[in-house]
């Protein structure tokens, strides 16, 4: 159990997708304006995230994997080069169904998500997670704790960085370094901060 | 962009005036990970660029054929496909930077460079145009990755392409690494840097002060 709890706090803040790893930095920069896109955005993430690792985790173990195909009587089949065309099929679909489920039950959340969740088809961190799961051949169920652990990591970052760019309005940037330049100094520092992360969960 | 404007302007376009990491924020992800040496940063560029060309091309290719509504998916198998074929040419032929980028090879298929040129640029032009807009934001985006590359590798371990420009203190010179070069932090810091340094040069790039109301929804372009 406790090692469940270290594998996502580790997720969520020492291998911090957008500051440490450096992954959905694009959607992390360019939907950080306000607060209130950021929120949206982290919770599409948490969600997406939790659902997709997992599913891949099943789709790779069970089809893809080498030797996974040893009940057929074809033990020598290698498909894990597929990887990467499954699991962004099944982001994908999964990003779809999720859009066209909560449009039809639950109109109030679709809505305050907007436009974020086709953009997450192509967030390098949502893939990132899969792949690294394939890596590190995680279990079902930590690869399920990792999913929500990245998610919960991404959702928290980006809405401090989402804070502190809405606090920027008041203050007297260089006309040079308003908007793209200024966000990546911010989050330089943000990463600072949280590389101190690193010491948690080391020992 | 005018939509006439030649094709010797529509390669070097990119480089600069319009370069996709510093002005359209596309590919960052990538941009910083895998720019702690040279070596690794230019195998990602050359990567990076054929994927975006290759991509291009087949989509105007097809850019008839394909069905609007489900185009996004069109597009990222074929993009998938090349990275796959690309992934295992590196491990073949160049297995030890191929182990250094880990994921970030297969990264490309979610690099928002390549949906966004194919999205914005190949699905309106013939192959021809496309390939050469392609090729241009692959070399803008690689002009990026080797300018930070070469800044990090040469003061956090005083070397280039792995030749020792300064002489480290362990190897008895006088220089001492500043291993906050080779951490994520230091990425940020220099990419923050170089859009300052580029948008004083060019001043036409600065983002004009952000006065949206707090209600008002994200703007998405």
């Amino acid at each position: 159990m406790s090692d469940l709890v270290s594998l996502f706090l580790s997720a969520a803040f020492v291998e911090n997708m957008p500051l440490t790893l450096f992954l959905g930095l694009c959607t992390f920069i360019a939907l950080s304006r306000k607060t209130g896109s950021a929120v949206g955005l982290g919770i599409a993430v948490v969600a997406v995230m939790g659902v997709t690792v997992p599913l891949n985790q099943l789709i790779y173990s069970a089809l893809l994997a080498p030797g996974a195909w040893a009940w057929a009587g074809l033990p020598e089949t290698d498909l894990s080069y597929l990887k990467l065309i499954a699991f962004i099929g099944v982001i994908a679909a999964t990003v779809q169904l999720l859009e066209m489920v909560l449009d039809r039950f639950f109109p109030a959340i679709y809505a305050s998500f907007g436009v974020f969740l086709p953009l997450l088809t192509v967030q390098c961190a949502i893939l990132a997670g899969s792949l690294f799961m394939v890596e590190r051949s995680f279990t079902l169920v930590e690869s399920a704790v990792f999913g929500l652990g990245s998610g919960t990591g991404f959702a928290t970052s980006v809405v401090m960085l989402g804070a502190i760019r809405a606090r920027l309005a008041y203050a007297h940037v260089p006309e040079a370094l308003r908007g793209l330049g200024i966000t990546f100094l911010l989050a330089g520092m943000m990463s600072l901060g949280f590389s101190a992360f690193a010491q948690m969960v080391a020992s | 962009m005018p939509a006439r404007a030649s094709l010797w302007s529509t390669l070097t376009d990119p480089l600069v005036h319009q370069n996709p990491v510093t002005l359209q924020i596309l590919g960052i992800c990538s941009a910083l990970a895998v720019t702690t040496s040279v070596a690794t940063a230019l195998t990602m560029s050359a990567a990076l660029t054929a994927v975006l060309v290759m991509s291009a091309g087949l989509i105007s290719l097809i850019r008839h054929h394909i069905p609007g509504s489900i185009r996004l998916i069109v597009q990222i198998v074929i993009v998938a496909s090349l990275v796959i074929v690309i992934d295992q040419i590196l491990q073949a032929y160049l297995f030890e930077i191929s182990q250094k980028l880990s994921v970030f090879v297969s990264l490309i298929t979610t690099n928002c460079l390549v949906l966004g040129r194919t999205e914005s640029f190949s699905r309106h032009n013939p192959p021809g145009r496309s390939m050469v807009d392609a090729l241009g934001n692959g070399l803008g985006y690689s002009l990026v990755l080797v300018v930070i590359g070469s800044v990090r590798e040469l003061f956090g371990a005083g070397s280039l392409l792995g030749l020792q420009v300064f002489q480290t203190v362990d190897q008895g010179g006088w220089f001492t690494p500043l291993s906050l070069m080779l951490l994520a932090p230091s990425a940020f810091f220099l990419l923050g840097g170089l859009v300052w340094i580029l948008r004083t040069l060019l001043p036409d790039q600065t983002e004009t002060l952000e006065l949206l109301s707090p209600d008002k929804p994200e703007d998405l372009s």
